[in-house]
């Protein structure tokens, strides 16, 4: 019975995860893209993207110990912390182990990040946009509930939505006035090559 | 007329060669223990615009523990109206190199970039003659670089950023040079003309170089003057004298004159009648709040609009914006456009309004004082051609040329 | 006595994001271009903690505590 609990822990908190994820990302470009409405200032799509991360973390550990825990997945620690490391499903596996890792390098950057340094901090963020897809790929490889419709509907949510905010992203104008600017200026001040 | 800094051969002659420098100075006395006390005595400060007292820079540089300083000679010159470093260097590239040297031997820096524009041919031409003429302990302390001429490349911050990272913009303080500049060492940064000064303070006595000023300024200075003069000329003068003095030295006005612009674009107009009066002394202009800056001297010729040439100046600052920081970009960009209509005699309702509101967004607002130098411009102008402001603005006419505006 | 600091600004790296004004409008307001205009003197005490929450939500890490009247 506690098995049970487990397992459907596991696979409901994984779930949870995932949706939570995938409104870090989304709210994530929202801050990027500088979005806001009357009742949206710009704080909070930043302020809320940092508050979920630390949510979906606290999801996620649930869903990996619950993992590790239950004596009939045969999972030890060494699947949840060495990428690969397992012998189920070892791939699929693999990838969430990923996914995990990067997420905790995320946040572990974000929450020191005045004393690394904006620069730092981007170039690490970035991996962000590679644990989302890779979260994706492990629930959908390993997923025990990947044929369910609701997970089915998860998904299909989650990705419409990530991909919905990337387009904008890519195809809106730089929120950022400055961006051509500044390359204008560099160039005149150089002679092109750089030192 | 040619004091001290120009002293010597003739500049049809070209360059002073070393020969003729050593024979007509003597030699370069090094390893002075207290020429940072009698340069503190001769109260030079620095000729690059901001003014700053010499000894307290060198200080500065001397006491920072974070590596072996650098020297920058800075010989930018991004000032358009300004032709005094790019002649000192052509003239008297030997004087530069001195001070430059005896800046190093004071505050501990085991290298010397020579820093000037690309564009000006004859000062590195005569630079690196002057630098095959130095002897070969300074010749492998000693170079030059080349850096691309604009408005803002003279600025300490740019040129160290240039010799660093080869873009020629300013970057934001702190650490300034004097802490942390080329390869992250304390870099004194210096203007030629200071370090020319300094060659001669080291060689004849910081008494010598007060003895040089007008009244109680000390020492000479170089301005450029320019506009209703017969031609563009490099002067030196003593410091204190009369702006009137300098300008008949310069051949005198070849028109009648409402305004002349004192300190280039980083300056501001005056109006002539206070302008002729003025002690062309950098500690009494900054009291009176006008300022030598550069020491470039331009006499607003009849017939020419104050309005329009301070349009066109704030065209060429925007345009000069290192484009890094919003305020200076955006603000200079808007405070141009509205100028050029209301020169053009185009304005729109608000237009003088939204300038003025502008202006006061300027100030204190980027990383480099940028954006500061045109808002004092633009203040100074809106003071001094007040009246030719409203003309253009309410009537759509100008009365200094008689231009008025089709009926719309 | 108590510590007076104010509000430093890199203005290279601010990229008019807005967060800050946002966060203390007591002490920040945006210009006609969404870049901050900061009031000059130290931070009254009781905006410190909301001056903080904007330096460190400042997406380009743009702001800075320092020193009244330190050289800019």
């Amino acid at each position: 019975m506690s098995n049970q609990l487990l397992w459907y822990t596991t696979r409901g908190a994984g779930a949870v995860s995932l949706v939570l994820l995938s409104a870090v990302v989304v709210l994530g470009l929202l801050a990027r893209m500088r979005f806001e409405t009357h009742g949206w200032p710009r704080f909070l799509s930043a302020a809320v993207h940092g508050d979920l991360a630390l949510m979906t973390l606290v999801f996620l550990l649930l869903h990996i110990v619950t993992a590790v825990v239950d004596p009939f997945t045969h999972l030890g620690l060494v699947a949840a912390l060495v990428p690969f490391g397992s012998y189920y499903r070892t791939f699929w596996l693999g990838l969430g182990t990923i996914a995990f890792e990067l997420l905790i390098a995320i946040v572990v950057t974000s929450l020191l990040r005045r004393h690394i340094g904006a620069r730092v901090w981007r170039a690490i963020h970035w991996l962000a946009y590679a644990s989302w897809p890779v979260a994706v790929l492990h629930g959908i490889g390993t997923g025990t509930d990947k044929t369910a419709l609701w997970m089915i509907v998860i998904d299909v949510v989650c990705v419409a939505a990530v991909a919905g905010a990337l387009i904008w992203r890519l195809y809106a104008a730089p929120a950022d006035p400055l961006a051509d600017e500044r390359r204008v200026a560099a160039e005149r001040a150089s002679f092109g090559t750089g030192r | 007329m040619s004091i001290a800094l120009l002293a010597g051969p003739p500049p049809a002659q070209g360059m002073e060669r070393r020969a003729e420098h050593q024979h007509r100075l003597g030699a370069l006395p090094l390893r002075q223990p207290s020429l940072i006390d009698s340069i503190e005595r001769s109260g030079l400060r620095g000729k690059g615009g901001a003014g700053f007292p010499v000894a307290t820079k060198w200080r500065s540089v001397a006491s920072q523990r974070a590596g072996t300083p650098v020297v920058l000679a800075n010989g930018g010159e991004g000032e358009p109206l300004s032709r005094k470093d790019r002649m000192l260097m052509e003239q008297r590239p030997h004087l530069v190199i001195d001070g430059a040297v005896l800046a190093a031997d004071t505050v501990g820096a085991d290298e010397i970039v020579l820093y000037v524009g690309a564009d000006h041919t004859g000062a590195i031409q005569a630079m690196l003659r002057a630098l095959s003429e130095r002897p070969a302990t300074e010749r492998a302390r000693l170079r030059l670089v080349s850096a691309p001429v604009r408005y803002v490349s003279g600025e300490e911050t740019a040129a160290v950023h240039f010799i660093n990272a080869g873009i020629a913009l300013p970057t934001s303080i702190p650490p300034r040079p004097f802490e942390r500049g080329i390869d992250g060492r304390p870099t004194l940064v210096q203007n030629v003309e200071t370090l020319a000064h300094v060659a001669l303070i080291a060689r004849f006595g910081d008494e010598w170089f007060r003895s040089l000023g007008a009244g109680t300024a000390s020492g000479s200075t170089l301005v450029t003057v320019g506009g209703a003069v017969p031609q563009t000329v490099l002067i030196e003068i003593p410091q204190g004298l009369a702006l009137s003095e300098a300008v008949n030295a310069a051949g005198g006005i070849t028109s009648d004159s409402d305004a002349v612009l004192l300190g280039g674009y980083f300056g501001g107009w005056v109006e002539s009648t206070t302008a002729w009066g003025l002690p062309l002394d950098a500690d009494s202009l900054r009291q009176l709040g006008y300022s030598l800056g550069c020491g470039v001297i331009a006499v607003l010729p009849s017939g020419r609009c104050g309005v329009v040439e301070t349009a066109r100046i704030l065209a060429y600052l925007a345009h000069e914006s290192a484009r890094q920081c919003g305020p200076c970009t955006f603000g200079l960009r808007a405070i141009s456009a509205a100028a050029g209509r209301v020169a053009g005699l185009t304005a729109t309702h608000g237009d003088l309004e939204h300038i003025q509101r502008w202006a006061g967004l300027l100030k204190g607002r980027g990383a480099c004082r940028h954006p500061d130098g045109a808002a004092g411009l633009l203040a100074s102008a809106l003071r001094v051609f007040a009246d030719e402001f409203m003309i253009h603005y309410d009537h759509r006419r100008c009365s200094i040329t008689n231009v008025a505006a089709a009926a719309s | 006595m108590s510590d007076r600091v104010a509000l430093g600004i890199d203005r290279i790296k601010c990229d008019g994001h807005g967060v800050c004004a946002d966060l203390v409008p007591e002490i920040i307001e945006l210009d006609d271009w969404g870049y901050p205009i900061i009031r000059a003197g130290a931070i009254p005490a009781s905006v410190l903690p909301h001056a903080r929450r904007a330096i460190s939500g400042c997406p380009t890490l743009a702001l800075r505590l320092q020193a009244l009247n330190a050289r800019r």
